[in-house]
């Protein structure tokens, strides 16, 4: 154990501080070689404008260079990918978006990630809204939204084993240990292996996220609520309102903007979902998203680069105008910050 | 707020009620694995974990003494003892001499299990077993039987996955990981951010809009030609294509559009008084940052460690591709995942080994909410 807690600091050192050296040294270097001071004035002018050309790129090129091997060339090489065959090698055209809309586990993927894209978003958003509000009104609503919020620190692997352990499935007459077999057993009912329920198994997959997102709108459209000025709201009471026109007709409205960032920014982790699929279902009993598939034939079968580029093509086209759009409207909320 | 709606009794009580129910969902989930993860696992199969402070019922196998021990009294051949010897103390409710009827008889009573030879267990766990004829054989009859063992509560659970099941190795790698891909982006990122904020050079305004437009790019985009590129490296070099170096690299890459994004717009929004009356008493554009600069932006610099630490110490997917499955190299959520499948049903390995990865996360989360919060409203054009 020593050994090994020496050694992983010893290459977090390495790592971090080979970082910090490079700033640093690059910044000596560039006044060792363009020195301002100590040299007469006309030449130290000199020098200080050669510096400035300099500097900026010392300090945005590490960023560039990680950015373009990172992101700019992936996204060129993706693309070409997917008109590849399975090594990489052949062109192929479009026969790989052909296999995709052909495929039977494809086309399940599409209509789940639909599903997904139905009921996440707008679960969390709702609960989200309905905890910010209720919260608002009692002593103890801090620590009510402290702990509604925890689980989104929660990975989702670790969240998956929360959850099958609620969903574990016992014979029937047997004593269930999970909470919600348990549940229904004790009112008679009978227990269900939850996740590989056709269908239904979906849901009961979408829960977790649910569970670990409504803290996220919560948070944002509680801190949108406090926005809302006073008066629109004593005015409304005194017009005599009650509080279902209040929180429709009066508070909804004003936080329209904030509401669509929160939908929008789930929808786009939602298109991305993949840790909970694999840990509970790894796909099977017809649960497959798109994320998960593509991890799939990254490495299936010794991995089809092709099929994988092409679905993270397929990804990317339905993450980007919502990505696009909630950036702008982030932007215009935020006033630009 | 607080005009906002009726004030009587019953709207006010019936608001607590629903946070309370809300709540209760929203906790008794995580509550169930850290309860179960203290239990003892025998204890955690017999007994749902909302049970776990009554006695739970348990079904155990045991063997009478062999042969050798008998007695002979009035004519019959005896056995006599406890099966639980000196041990604790539990409650014997029934018993049964074959495993597919285990509790056929009710403690106190003589089971008859023919030729004459009657067995009577007590619910102390004593025992009275006789014979017309002499037991025979070196091992002893097989027993089954049902007690109520009081509640019992270890960190068992825990020595066993830190230190046998490797999840203490996994928390030192995934530390290994999260720490330098945390630091490291901050840094480049920083630097990045001031030089866009502050420093003049041709190409800045298109530089900006690049980075601002790859924050639209999925992680997926990137994962085949990464693993492509690494393997090409790795075999090029005659390295190993999975390192930490190229994870911390990995996560740097992805974390940087929100990071610079971030940081660039917090920076651009310090006062240039300060900034130019540091200029003009001499100081350089490195000194501006490290003095002055990064002390300012410590909310942001520190809501961006917050958001890539749980980002990167929770992350599945940039782990499995990038990093090997040994244990020198697997991290705590891959662990976790690959246990998942090889313990599936040993739900005193996965609940503990569940809440060994997520209590750091949480430790951060609650030590750190300010900045976590703030850091949540900012980060929320990142989306992973």
């Amino acid at each position: 154990m020593a050994a090994q807690i020496f050694s992983a600091i010893t290459v977090i050192i390495i790592g971090v501080g080979g970082c910090v050296a490079y700033f640093w040294g690059a910044n000596r270097l560039v006044d060792l070689i363009f020195p301002s001071r100590g040299v007469a004035g006309a030449a130290a002018i000199d020098n200080l404008r050669r510096q400035g050309l300099v500097r900026p790129w010392l300090f945005v090129g590490p960023a560039m260079i990680i950015l373009t091997i990172y992101l700019i060339y992936p996204v060129v090489e993706t693309l070409r990918l997917s008109f590849l065959d399975r090594s990489g090698i052949n062109f192929v055209g479009l026969a790989n978006y052909e296999w995709a809309f052909g495929d039977r586990e494809f086309r399940n993927s599409i209509l789940n990630n639909i599903i997904w894209l139905a009921v996440v978003p707008a679960a969390c958003t709702f609960l989200g809204l309905i905890i910010a509000v209720l919260t608002d009104k009692i002593w103890w609503g801090t620590i009510a939204k402290s702990l509604i919020f925890l689980p989104l620190a929660i990975s989702f692997v670790g969240a998956s084993v929360i959850w099958k352990f609620i969903y574990e499935y016992r014979g029937e007459g047997q004593t269930q240990i999970g909470i919600l077999n348990a549940i229904i057993q004790h009112f008679g009912g009978q227990p269900q292996v939850w996740i590989s329920l056709p269908f239904w198994n979906n849901f009961f997959l979408m829960i977790i996220l649910i569970w670990i997102q409504t803290g996220f709108a919560m948070v944002i459209l509680s801190s949108a609520l406090r926005g809302i000025p006073e008066e629109t709201l004593e005015a409304a009471v005194i017009d005599g309102a009650n509080p279902f026109q209040i929180f429709w007709k009066i508070m909804v409205p004003q936080i329209w903007g904030t509401i669509a960032v929160v939908w929008t920014t789930i929808t786009i982790l939602v298109l991305k979902v993949f840790d909970i699929v694999l840990t509970m279902t790894n796909g099977q009993w017809n649960s497959q998203v798109l994320a998960n598939l593509m991890f799939d034939w990254m490495f299936r079968g010794g991995g089809d680069f092709g099929r994988g580029a092409t679905i993270a093509i397929i990804i990317m086209i339905a993450v980007i105008p919502i990505m696009v759009w909630n950036i702008r409207q982030a932007n215009k909320e935020t006033g630009g910050h | 707020m607080a005009v906002a709606t009726g004030n009587s009794f019953a709207s006010r009580f019936g608001v607590h009620i629903a946070v309370l129910i809300f709540v209760a969902i929203w906790t008794i989930p995580t509550l169930g694995i850290l309860v179960s993860s203290l239990r003892d696992k025998n204890q955690i199969i017999a007994s749902g974990w909302w049970n776990s402070f009554a006695s739970s019922t348990q079904t155990e196998a045991g063997r009478l003494p062999p042969a050798s021990a008998q007695a002979e009294k009035d004519g019959k051949f005896v056995l006599e003892g406890n099966i639980f010897g000196d041990g604790a103390k539990r409650d014997i409710s029934a018993f049964g001499v074959k495993s597919a009827a285990p509790t056929q008889y009710t403690s106190g009573t003589t089971a008859d299990l023919g030729d004459g030879v009657t067995l009577q267990l007590n619910a102390d766990g004593s025992f009275i077993m006789q014979s017309p004829k002499a037991f025979e054989g070196d091992r002893g009859q097989r027993i089954y039987y049902a007690s109520s063992a009081p509640p019992k509560f270890t960190t068992d659970n825990y020595r066993t996955v830190l230190f046998s099941e490797g999840i203490g190795r996994s928390f030192m790698n995934s530390l290994t990981v999260t720490i330098p891909a945390t630091i490291i982006p901050i840094l480049i990122a920083a630097f990045a951010a001031y030089a866009l904020a502050w420093m003049r050079f041709p190409g800045r305004a298109l530089l900006i809009a690049v980075i601002i437009g790859l924050l639209v790019v999925p992680l997926q985009m990137s994962l085949i030609p990464l693993l492509k590129l690494y393997n090409g490296v790795g075999a090029f070099f005659g390295m190993p294509s999975k390192t930490y170096l190229g994870i911390w690299l990995a996560h740097t890459g992805f974390g940087l559009p929100f990071a610079i994004y971030l940081l660039r717009s917090y920076i651009a929004g310090l006062p240039r008084e300060i900034m130019e009356s540091a200029r003009i008493d001499g100081a350089s554009d490195f000194e501006i940052f490290v003095k002055i600069v990064l002390p300012l932006s410590f909310p942001v610099l520190a809501s961006f460690a917050i958001f890539q630490f749980l980002w990167v110490w929770n992350d599945l997917l940039v782990a499995m591709v990038f990093l090997g499955t040994e244990a020198d190299q697997i991290v705590l959520t891959a662990k976790l995942n690959a246990l998942l499948g090889s313990r599936g049903g040993d739900w005193e390995i996965l609940t503990t080994s569940a809440f060994v990865t997520i209590i750091v996360p949480l430790i951060v989360f609650f030590s750190l909410q300010r900045y976590f919060v703030r850091g949540l409203l900012a980060g929320s054009v990142k989306g992973g």
